[in-house]
C-alpha cells in the first residue's frame, strides 16, 4: 500500500542525478502476502530502543499479555535521523533542511547562493519533489552537485531517503548540504532528517498569516527566510505581524528578509550560514 | 496526509513487537497522542482502519489516549494548559514558554494473544 494516500500502488521513490535515468529504487518487501514498499530501514541490528514487559512467563496457557512499549511511533525515522546527524557531525557538514509551501522560492534562493558564492560555498544539494528533475537541473546549472529524490505520491522526505541520497552524493568534509524538502508546510514538520538546522521559507505573496495557519512548521524551525521582498510594494504583507505571530509559536525563531531576485538581504543569509 | 505513514509505522512496530513473543494476534493497541503532536485525530483513526487490514492487528481494539498540552512559563514558572500554539503566559504575558507535554506520539502498550 502506498504510504501516503493508501492507494493500492506501491510507493515509487526514485533517486536521480540530472542526466541519469534511475539511480536506485527504494526497498520493497512482503508482509503477510501483500507486497508493499516503504522507505524505512528493515535491518534490525540498529534498534536502540528499550521497552519494559510487564507480563509474566509463568502462565503457559493461551493468554492475553499486556506489553508495555512506551515507544515513539516515529522512532524508526528518528534512529536513522540520528545516524545522519552523527555522519554530518563527523564530517563537519552543516545540513540545512529547507521547508516551505510550493513556490516560495527555495530553489531560487539556492540558485542565487550557489552562483554568488561559487566555490566558497562548498555545498551539495538534495532536491525533494513528487515528480520531475526540474529543480535538480536548475541547481546543476548553477554549479553544485545535486541529487533529486522523487517521492512519487509522498508528501515529505524522511530520514532514510536522505540517508540513501547523501551516500550517492559523495559529500565533502567542511561543506554545506542543502536538503530542499517537498513543498508542503504540514507533513515535513514531523520528520527529522538529521539536519543541523531547519529553515522555513515564506514569501510575501503568500500572505502574512502563514505562521498562524501552519504553526508546527514554524515551531520546529530555527530560521525563517521571508523571500520576494522586491514585491512588498505590491502586496498587503505585514512583516511585523508575521514575526509577532511566529514568535508566539517559537520565541527563538530568527528572521531574514531577502529577495532571491534582486539580491537584497542575501548577504544576511550568507552571514547566518557562516556562523553555523 | 502524513497520518497514513504514521498509521503504517504503528502497525509495523506492533507486528515487530508481537513477533518477539511468537504471538499471531494482537487484541489491543494503546496509543498516546498529544493534542499538539501535529496529528489529526480523525485522520489517524481513519488511516488506522486501513493500515491494520490484513495485519496482525486486524482485529485489535484501538485505544486513543489524547494528552492535553501543558506548558510552563520560562519567566514566571507558572504552568498552564495550551489549547493552541499561540498562547502566551496567562500570568505574565510572556511568549517565552516551553511545552511540558502534548507532543506525544507513542505506542503505550499492546495486548497480545499467546498459546
Amino acid at each position: 500500500m502506498c504510504g501516503t494516500c493508501g492507494c493500492g500502488e506501491d510507493d515509487h521513490i526514485t533517486y536521480r542525478k540530472p542526466g541519469e535515468y534511475k539511480l536506485f529504487h527504494n526497498h520493497e518487501h512482503t508482509h503477510g502476502g501483500s507486497t508493499h514498499s516503504h522507505a524505512h530501514d528493515h535491518s534490525h541490528e540498529d534498534h536502540g530502543h528499550q521497552h519494559g514487559h510487564d507480563h509474566s512467563h509463568e502462565s503457559e496457557q493461551g493468554h492475553t499479555h499486556s506489553i508495555s512499549l512506551e515507544r515513539n511511533i516515529l522512532s524508526k525515522n528518528e534512529l536513522i535521523a540520528e545516524r545522519n546527524r552523527g555522519y554530518f557531525e563527523g564530517m563537519k557538514i552543516v545540513a540545512l533542511n529547507l521547508v516551505s509551501s510550493p513556490g516560495s522560492g527555495k530553489t531560487s534562493i539556492l540558485e542565487r547562493s550557489i552562483t554568488e558564492l561559487g566555490e566558497k560555498l562548498n555545498c551539495a544539494v538534495i532536491e525533494g519533489d513528487q515528480q520531475t528533475l526540474n529543480d535538480a537541473e536548475r541547481i546543476q546549472k548553477a554549479g553544485a552537485p545535486v541529487i533529486q529524490i522523487n517521492t512519487g505520491n509522498g508528501c515529505h522526505l524522511d530520514a532514510l531517503m536522505v540517508n540513501k541520497a547523501m551516500k550517492a552524493l559523495d559529500l565533502k568534509q567542511n561543506s554545506i548540504l542543502f536538503i530542499e524538502n517537498v513543498g508542503n508546510l504540514v507533513c515535513p514538520s514531523l520528520f527529522d532528517l538529521g539536519e543541523t538546522k531547519r529553515v522555513v521559507i515564506i514569501s510575501v505573496t503568500e500572505g502574512d498569516d502563514k505562521p498562524a495557519k501552519y504553526p508546527t512548521m514554524f515551531e520546529t524551525s530555527h530560521l525563517c527566510l521571508i523571500n520576494k521582498t522586491d514585491l512588498l510594494p505590491y502586496v498587503d504583507f505585514d512583516m511585523e505581524k508575521v514575526k509577532e505571530t511566529a514568535l508566539k509559536v517559537n520565541p527563538r525563531l530568527e528572521f531574514i528578509a531577502l529577495s532571491a531576485k534582486t539580491g537584497e538581504g542575501m548577504s544576511d543569509w550568507y552571514a547566518w550560514m557562516q556562523k553555523l | 496526509m502524513h497520518e497514513l505513514s504514521i498509521a503504517m509505522q504503528i502497525v509495523e512496530i506492533v507486528e515487530e513487537e508481537a513477533k518477539k513473543y511468537n504471538s499471531a494476534q494482537v487484541s489491543a493497541v494503546h496509543l498516546e497522542i498529544g493534542t499538539l503532536s501535529g496529528v489529526d485525530p480523525d485522520a489517524l483513526k481513519f488511516a488506522m482502519e486501513e493500515a491494520v487490514r490484513d495485519s496482525i492487528a486486524a482485529n485489535a481494539e484501538l485505544f486513543y489516549h489524547f494528552i492535553e498540552a501543558v506548558a510552563v512559563c520560562e519567566e514566571c514558572c507558572h504552568e498552564f494548559k495550551m489549547d493552541d500554539y499561540f498562547k502566551v503566559c496567562p500570568y505574565c504575558n510572556s511568549i517565552n514558554i516551553s511545552l511540558l507535554k502534548g507532543k506525544e506520539l507513542k505506542i503505550k502498550s499492546i495486548d497480545i494473544q499467546t498459546d
